[in-house]
């Protein structure tokens, strides 16, 4: 049905590696600064919310640039992180992956603290009183309540993973089989006299992936909801 | 032995309470504003006096000249709400091992049976919450915090929210859990009925102050008095 070249196959198979893994090691930590920001206040808290949600705003080539500057070869994290855990960002798909999942970030911490904030706080009380410490009312009963803002986050951020382009492309580059994701194949293939079936079969492809995960967070969000009216 | 000795200031309300109760059921009663679920949630431990004591028998909880605060979930108190409070992510029987869990206790099950003949909730135990009315609700509170062991337990207008029928329906569990449970209870209410009833001794509040203490037969001119 659809003929898709080896080149495009790779494509996106590396789109989804990167996004899944963006997604998955971005969700603890959304997790983790959205219940600071709901339910916390400390000092430099507005400062915490701007940096988070500056990737939204500024343009995507600068957010790109100052990945590169930080965590290139010869950037101040990056050539540490290469010299001691042997880590490598650069012109890698794990530097795709760190892109993605900066870029998506904002986009996955506001559903999740926006439903911690919801929670009611008088069930943490009488969790509280029934003998459970801090961690466990949020095991317990804070991150279960929340749970549809999560997985709604975690959906947002992966299609956003899934279609970022500008910082992932100034950070890591084009290449083939290592940083060439749909969105890059697609840029690609529009420069190119002949690319437009492909670019066409690509387009489709990553209609299909967002459609999918938005039905699947749907899925996900009516039982969760179901479960939080006690039904 | 419940000692309470507490100041604690809220906006323009200021509560200053001494009691000494050794009372199986010590009723709080007091119209709205009295400052009985303040009291209430200084005991559970919820919110911090200013200054003051909170001790039961020889094991003090608060004590602010030593900077001492025992957060709740290490009081072993349990607090039945007006509002029952249960998780809507849990079915009942989840919500009934939840302070069990939680205190890490091994599984009584003599225990559990005893709780769910004692408040009959045996043919609730697969429901979801949202499936319950008010006073099965309530019922299931109960036997949650009673689950949890506590040493104490603290009720906060548990019937506030049920009708007349629901009440009448509600109030001899309350009675058999006097009388068959070994928990020293405090009762908040502002309806002097349930007091006689249940309590064995009584705390009549106004505005944050201690107006009279004694027997449950104090009631009946304050309860004329306040008008409640």
């Amino acid at each position: 049905m659809l003929d898709l070249s080896s080149a495009e196959w790779t494509a996106i198979l590396l789109s989804i590696r990167v996004s899944v893994v963006a997604t998955l090691i971005a969700t603890p930590i959304g997790i983790a600064i959205a219940w600071l920001l709901a339910r916390r206040d400390f000092w430099g808290k507005s400062a915490l919310d701007a940096i988070i949600h500056l990737p939204l705003v500024l343009p995507p080539v600068v957010t790109g640039y100052l990945l590169l500057l930080t965590f290139g070869r010869r950037g101040l994290v990056g050539a540490w992180l290469a010299d001691h855990l042997g880590i490598v960002f650069a012109f890698r798909w794990t530097g795709a992956a760190l892109a993605c999942g900066i870029m998506s970030f904002p986009l996955l911490v506001r559903p999740i603290r926006l439903s911690i904030e919801a929670v009611d706080r008088r069930l943490e009380q009488a969790a509280s009183t029934l003998g459970a410490g801090p961690w466990s009312v949020f095991w317990t009963v804070t991150l279960p309540l929340a749970l549809p803002g999560v997985l709604a986050g975690m959906v947002l951020g992966f299609a956003k993973a899934i279609g970022e382009f500008g910082a992932t492309i100034t950070f890591v580059s084009n290449i083939p089989g290592e940083t060439q994701t749909i969105s890059s194949a697609i840029y690609t293939l529009t420069q190119v006299p002949d690319g437009d079936a492909a670019a066409l079969r690509l387009v489709g492809i990553s209609i299909a992936i967002a459609m999918a995960a938005l039905v699947a967070s749907e899925v996900f969000a009516r039982r969760a909801t179901r479960r939080l009216h006690g039904i | 032995m419940l000692r309470i000795e507490v100041i604690k200031q809220l906006g323009d309300f200021s509560l200053d309470v001494a009691i000494r109760t050794e009372g199986r059921v010590t009723g709080l009663f007091g119209s709205s504003g009295a400052g009985k679920t303040s009291l209430v949630n200084i005991i559970a431990g919820l919110l911090r006096p200013d200054r003051g004591i909170i001790a039961i028998g020889d094991d003090v909880l608060d004590d602010t000249s030593l900077n001492l605060h025992i957060p709740p979930h290490r009081r072993r108190i349990g607090y039945v709400f007006q509002d029952a409070r249960l998780f809507p992510h849990l079915n009942v029987t989840q919500n009934l091992d939840y302070g069990r869990r939680m205190n890490r206790l091994a599984y009584d099950s003599a225990a559990q049976k005893h709780v769910v003949d004692l408040l009959d909730i045996g043919n609730l135990l697969d429901r979801r919450t949202g499936q319950l009315s008010g006073g099965e609700r309530q019922r299931i509170a109960l036997g949650r915090a009673l689950l949890a062991k506590p040493r104490l337990l603290l009720l906060d207008e548990p019937l506030g929210a049920l009708d007349a029928d629901r009440k009448a329906e509600i109030l001899p569990y309350l009675v058999r859990l006097r009388d068959e449970t070994g928990v020293p209870m405090v009762y908040v209410t502002h309806d002097p009925d349930e007091l006689r009833r249940l309590a064995t001794e009584v705390v009549v509040l106004e505005r944050g102050r201690v107006q009279r203490f004694g027997g449950p037969d104090i009631l009946n001119d304050s309860a004329a008095r306040l008008r409640v």
